[in-house]
């Protein structure tokens, strides 16, 4: 007999359960919904292995609802859903926003609007930026394969705590419903960040006073510390003073702070064939790897290609994509939607190349052929020589 | 050796377990081999009775694009699923049909093998259940993408208290059959 080996196949549902567990998640409340559920469905079978509480609740709204009560006991908590469920989440996303409750939100990507369709789609893109009202930045990751799920589920419960903000796993039905190896590390392999705790005894404590990071520390509801959870404008300690507009400016200006300081260390991106590109692809989520096969496909024909392949929606890498456009003559970037972070490309490329976009909606991944298709399309005007 | 990926489209009808068949060859190949794999699947409406499809992409090197475009291996276990998918199989391939159900072949310039999957299931293992178990087994002596070792391996740890002596009788009627129309 050979060893166990230690890598196992995983749905792309699963593998987000196991990194929260693997991540320290011991509370998970949810509402069944294709393509989500298999993360509802292991987390029901193995949160009570490691000592936590799964609930099912009554529909997305006391999902959410559940998710900012646990966190607010002490414990990392999280629910997965679907686009429809997605747009439920909204009020309990803004309120966990300004209450600076840690938690996470995994939202398979289904086809919208409405009921839409059950498979797959990149639709919630810009609503993981501006769903949610107040149009405060948002941190949002998009894995493009089952292991990345497992390690960006760990990313976002860990930027949850330590920012004390909720954070978004934005997947779909593709890498959600799709099976690859994924090796589980061992416990002490993984970094966890924890929420920050007060330093200073309860007399002293004031819930919503920030440390220098923008970001106050939180002890558990129910002990010595006095606690408020307050989704209305308020003091540092935690009493709604919305109809002081100085309070209502420090608290909005804080909340964005708090993630704005830290978006070189949010943002990754990863180049592929880049260095000498004339022409660049900038794609996230499944939809990079069929602009992967088509830029080496392309390079087969002598296109200069490459890929820009972002696993950070939100914070916009801004910096990465600006520096690109100086580079590149044209940004193809493809989508399964209508078009929505080729708006963001377009903004940060602010004219220095042009921009591409290729879309589609029919529920399916888009394929290399059609990125490839765009390419080529584009690429003659750029490649005729000079009369010599 | 060049690196090499296998795009593998098993496609039958609901309830024969192709699902089940693309998970074990992808652990076979990806977790008891080391080989890369990606398995997805046809879900819905589809899913029982109708046409339903499981797909594996098993490569030397991570796969980029996870889904099958054109299969190098096609198992076709109904009338309408080789009806539906032999055209888009690549001609340098292999398609394994099952004559059980299958009695047309359509055109296809790559080489088709015959076998009687599901009738050799009932007579081995007495349950049709197993037929994908015979087809993997068949698949594996015809295509090497999975070694009959691992195979073995991820069939017993997928099969189910109780049946891993069906299991394991159609995966060895599957090599045995596999082996049989090669040399034909």
């Amino acid at each position: 007999m050979r060893a166990k080996p230690r890598a196992r196949l995983m749905l792309g549902n699963e593998a987000c359960a196991e990194g929260a567990i693997a991540a320290g998640v011991r509370f998970f409340a949810g509402y069944p919904i294709t393509p989500a559920t298999e993360t509802a469905e292991v987390m029901a079978r193995r949160l009570p292995e490691v000592g936590g509480v799964y609930i099912q609740m009554e529909d997305e709204l006391g999902s959410l609802s559940a998710v900012v009560g646990a966190s607010a006991g002490g414990v990392k908590a999280m629910t997965a859903t679907s686009s429809p469920g997605f747009s439920l989440m909204q009020e309990f996303i803004s309120s966990a926003i300004i209450g600076e409750y840690p938690l996470v939100v995994a939202n398979v990507m289904r086809l919208g609007p409405g009921i839409g369709n059950i498979v797959a789609s990149q639709m919630d893109v810009m609503q993981a930026r501006w769903g949610a009202h107040g149009g405060l930045p948002m941190i949002a990751f998009c894995p493009s394969s089952v292991r990345e799920t497992f390690e960006l589920t760990i990313r976002a419960v860990n930027w949850s705590e330590r920012l004390r903000t909720p954070v978004l796993l934005m997947t779909d039905g593709v890498v959600g419903h799709m099976r690859e190896k994924v090796v589980i590390p061992e416990p002490g392999e993984i970094e966890l960040w924890n929420r920050p705790l007060p330093a200073v005894p309860p007399e002293e404590y004031q819930c919503f006073d920030p440390g220098p990071d923008n970001v106050p520390a939180i002890p558990p509801f129910g002990g010595k510390y006095r606690v408020h959870y307050n989704a209305a404008i308020h003091d540092f300690r935690g009493v709604t003073t919305m109809a002081d507009p100085k309070w209502c400016e420090y608290g909005v200006r804080r909340l964005a702070a708090k993630i704005e300081a830290h978006i070189d260390e949010l943002t990754e991106t990863h180049s592929v064939l880049m260095d000498d590109a004339e022409i660049a692809v900038f794609a996230y989520g499944p939809v990079a790897r069929a602009a992967e096969a088509s830029v080496r496909q392309a390079r087969e024909m002598g296109i200069k290609a490459g890929l820009m392949r972002t696993v950070t929606l939100w914070p916009f890498p801004e910096k990465q994509v600006r520096e690109m456009a100086k580079q590149v003559e044209v940004i193809v970037v493809p989508e399964m939607n209508l078009g929505q972070m080729v708006l963001e490309v377009e903004r940060c490329a602010a004219g220095q190349a042009q921009i591409e976009s290729v879309t589609r909606v029919d529920s399916m991944l888009i394929t290399p052929k059609q990125v490839l298709d765009r390419i080529t399309a584009v690429a003659p005007r750029r490649q005729i020589p000079w009369p010599s | 050796m060049q690196a090499k990926q296998w795009e593998v489209r098993l496609s039958g009808t609901g309830g024969q377990g192709l699902v089940t068949a693309g998970i074990i060859l992808a652990e076979g190949a990806g977790i008891y081999d080391g080989k890369e794999v990606v398995q997805t699947q046809v879900y819905g409406p589809q899913s029982r009775g109708g046409a339903s499809r499981s797909e594996v992409i098993i490569s030397d090197e991570p796969v980029m694009y996870p889904e099958v475009t054109e299969s190098d291996v096609l198992l076709a276990m109904s009338q309408e699923a080789a009806d539906a998918y032999i055209h888009e199989q690549r001609a340098e391939g292999i398609v394994l049909v099952d004559s059980t159900f299958v009695k047309v072949v359509p055109e296809t310039r790559a080489k088709v093998y015959a076998i009687p999957l599901t009738k050799i299931a009932r007579e081995v293992a007495r349950t049709e259940i197993v037929a994908s178990i015979v087809a993997l087994g068949a698949l594996a002596t015809l295509t090497g993408i999975v070694s009959q070792d691992g195979l073995e391996q991820a069939v017993l740890a997928r099969a189910p208290k109780g049946t891993e002596e069906a299991n394991r009788a159609a995966l060895h009627a599957g090599f045995a059959a596999g082996h049989e129309v090669r040399e034909q």
